[in-house]
């Protein structure tokens, strides 16, 4: 198995430098076998990447086929045309209507026009071309900008209001003594523990009576404050020293201008934590937006993107371009900003 | 010095300042989580419908509950689903973890493809995989045409994998109740856990850094072969990765909805309802079909009972095999 030699062959590499002669005698039994395990190892690897990878080039690929071609079976890796020849020598792009083997022609119509002509096989060829105006179509088949602004317009009061309300809360239960801290430090956790799916109901009919469904209110509100963040950060600010926040009142400092000048700017690596799965959690949210709205206008891009999937049903290359520009903001952000993301994610136990 | 003294004092006893501080998030935290919360187990005693509370019925949305055949069947549906994901998740995880462990060529680029699906949105790579899985121009039969299988209809097959399998080995006759899972829930279940490797790796990864050297080279000079280091030496270090890694794939899989919501039908839920997992089962019964929501409140207090119960159960068989 491979599993331990791959763990053997990372500490070797730190025990050869101590090991001796004999040591390394008794190594050299290994090294074939490890020689082995060192193929299986990369073989595994990249088996799992073309699983985690194909459907992503699978959602591109799509994308950019027209709508005949994603008809075509087998299907194409690469999204390609067939050109015939014209009279002048220039190519133009068809769709095969029939072909002859024995008379070797093929009958063909232009992707323009209806005409039908029978050619030589030889003067038809598969090229590579995308199709980019899927991209225009499906963003104009359903109002998709309006989705982009919506859920931007959320994310950003989301995440605008997480900051305030957590480290305000932080501050309180890490540096602030009152009755019943943490008793109700301890309700504030118990409450992160229950699924969203189980007070997703009552949450309804608050919203119904306040007046709020299918507005931004019901999808920012609720929102603005996030026990997670808030354990985080006070998980962080009760590691800052006592001696820091007596200087700082000697200097004449007010306690929110300790907060503000001296907690705020120490914490920068957990709060660009909060931030990030605040973002995610946001943009990627689904179940809720789904329940409190029904309009188009405030409607966040994930569930514009399941109705317009609905709707659509057939055109899979619009809806793969769909897909495409709905994920491209965070998929870009990943690339960038990667190492925070990863980090942010692992500690926030947000998976979707 | 008693003034510092004072100082202590003004930054420990201050109630009023205190709650000046807690109040914004105080006031969102119980209007629409506490409030909300509360209201689902009270919910549960009351004929609401259609946001309106028309009375209150005591018991007897939950002695319905417990006679009704399309809850049962959702919530076995919800049981194959986790015991088709948690296994295979956490299997998955942990071996691409230990191979990444390693002094590898381009770790970053492995670690970088396998999160990656963890930030795409579910409702985006829902409707890619349904593409994959289509019975006619998907890739997946594509694939499995290349290979030398046979096409399958994947998300619109309603028999069950057992039954699947037994009828592909030519056995004429397979026991009803034990099917299985329909091929249509595979579907949705392979998606659920090519979405969530990447998370559980980055958490394995992380616990197998913590693992300290000394081990792995205390282990080798008493003459340990590979297989021995992982099970006496790794697994065990690994165990409060290993069961935190179980705890949250078992609670997020219970809760699965965008995937069935998007994937599967129409109907959603199909084929045949084999793939009706609990919440979405919720999702309808409150918001969807003339909007029972004290029903749907107990289907939520239910499923709010198993995911504690199961949270304290896994506790306990785990904890006494977790090694700190």
């Amino acid at each position: 198995m491979r599993l331990g030699g791959s763990v053997g062959r990372d500490r070797t590499g730190h025990m050869e430098q101590t090991a001796t002669l004999h040591d390394r005698e008794l190594n050299a039994g290994y090294r074939t076998r490890r020689g082995v395990g060192r193929a299986g190892v990369y073989a595994g690897l990249v088996v799992g990447v073309v699983f985690m990878m194909v459907p992503f080039w699978w959602m591109l690929s799509t994308s950019l086929k027209s709508p005949l071609e994603i008809l075509e079976f087998p299907p194409t890796w690469i999204p390609s045309g067939h050109f015939a020849e014209r009279a002048d020598g220039t190519w133009e792009e068809v769709y095969i209507v029939s072909r002859d083997e024995e008379a070797g022609t093929i009958d063909v119509r232009s992707v323009d026009g209806d005409q039908e002509r029978t050619v030589a096989a030889s003067a038809v060829a598969n090229r590579i071309r995308f199709r980019f105006r899927n991209y225009g179509e499906a963003w104009s088949q359903a109002p998709f900008a309006r989705y982009y602004f919506n859920t931007i317009l959320i994310t950003v009061f989301v995440v605008m209001g997480v900051l305030v309300t957590s480290s305000l809360a932080a501050y309180a239960f890490a540096r602030m003594k009152f009755w019943g801290r943490d008793n109700i430090f301890l309700i504030f956790l118990s409450m992160m523990m229950v699924p969203q799916p189980v007070y997703l109901v009552p949450s309804y009919i608050i919203l119904v009576k306040l007046g709020w469904i299918d507005s931004y209110q019901a999808l920012i509100v609720p929102w603005l404050a996030h026990i997670f963040s808030i354990f985080l950060l006070r998980q962080h600010f009760k590691t800052i020293p006592d001696d820091l926040y007596d200087a700082a009142i000697i200097d004449g400092c007010s306690r929110f201008a300790f907060l503000w000048r001296v907690i705020v700017p120490l914490s920068k690596a957990v709060f660009v934590a909060v931030v990030v799965f605040t973002i995610v959690g946001t943009w990627n949210s689904f179940l809720w937006p789904l329940v409190m709205t029904n309009t188009p206008e405030v409607r966040p891009l994930q569930v514009g993107l399941a109705r317009f999937s609905q709707e659509q049903g057939t055109s899979h290359e619009l809806m793969m371009a769909a897909a495409a520009f709905s994920v491209a903001p965070l998929i870009i952000a990943y690339f960038f900003a990667q190492k925070q993301i990863i980090q942010s994610m692992a500690t926030s136990g947000l998976k979707g | 010095m008693t003034w510092l003294e004072n100082l202590r004092r003004k930054k420990f006893m201050d109630p009023l300042t205190a709650a000046l501080y807690l109040v914004p998030a105080g006031i969102v935290v119980i209007v629409f989580r506490m409030i909300p919360i509360v209201s689902a187990f009270i919910l549960s005693f009351f004929d609401v419908k259609m946001g309106r509370i028309r009375g209150f019925v005591g018991l007897a949305q939950y002695v319905r509950l417990f006679q009704d055949p399309t809850f049962f069947s959702s919530l076995g549906t919800t049981v194959y689903y986790v015991a088709g994901v948690v296994p295979v998740s956490l299997f998955l995880s942990l071996l691409a973890a230990v191979l990444l462990n390693q002094k590898i060529r381009a770790l970053g680029l492995y670690r970088t493809v396998f999160f990656l699906p963890v930030v795409t949105s579910l409702v985006a790579v829902s409707m890619v995989w349904k593409w994959i899985f289509h019975p006619r121009l998907g890739l997946l039969n594509y694939i499995f045409e290349v290979l030398g299988g046979n096409a399958m209809v994947w998300l619109e097959e309603p028999r069950g994998i057992f039954e699947m399998v037994a009828s592909g080995l030519g056995w004429g006759w397979w026991p009803a109740g034990l099917s299985g899972p329909s091929l249509a829930l595979i579907a949705v279940i392979i998606v659920a856990i090519w979405r969530g490797i990447g998370y559980n790796i980055v958490i394995f990864l992380a616990g197998l850094q913590n693992i300290p050297n000394q081990y792995y080279e205390a282990a080798r000079i008493d003459g340990a072969n590979s297989r021995g280091v992982f099970w006496k030496v790794t697994w065990p270090l690994l165990s409060p990765t290993t069961f935190y890694v179980l705890l949250s794939t078992t609670i997020t899989s219970f809760q699965v909805f965008t995937q069935i919501y998007l994937m599967t039908g129409p109907p959603v839920g199909g084929p045949m309802g084999t793939t009706k997992v609990i919440v979405y089962y919720l999702f309808e019964k409150g918001f969807d079909a003339g909007g029972n929501m004290g029903y749907a409140s107990a289907v939520a207090l239910i499923l709010f009972v198993i995911i504690l119960s199961l949270t304290l159960v896994q506790r306990r068989l785990v904890e006494s095999r977790v090694y700190y």
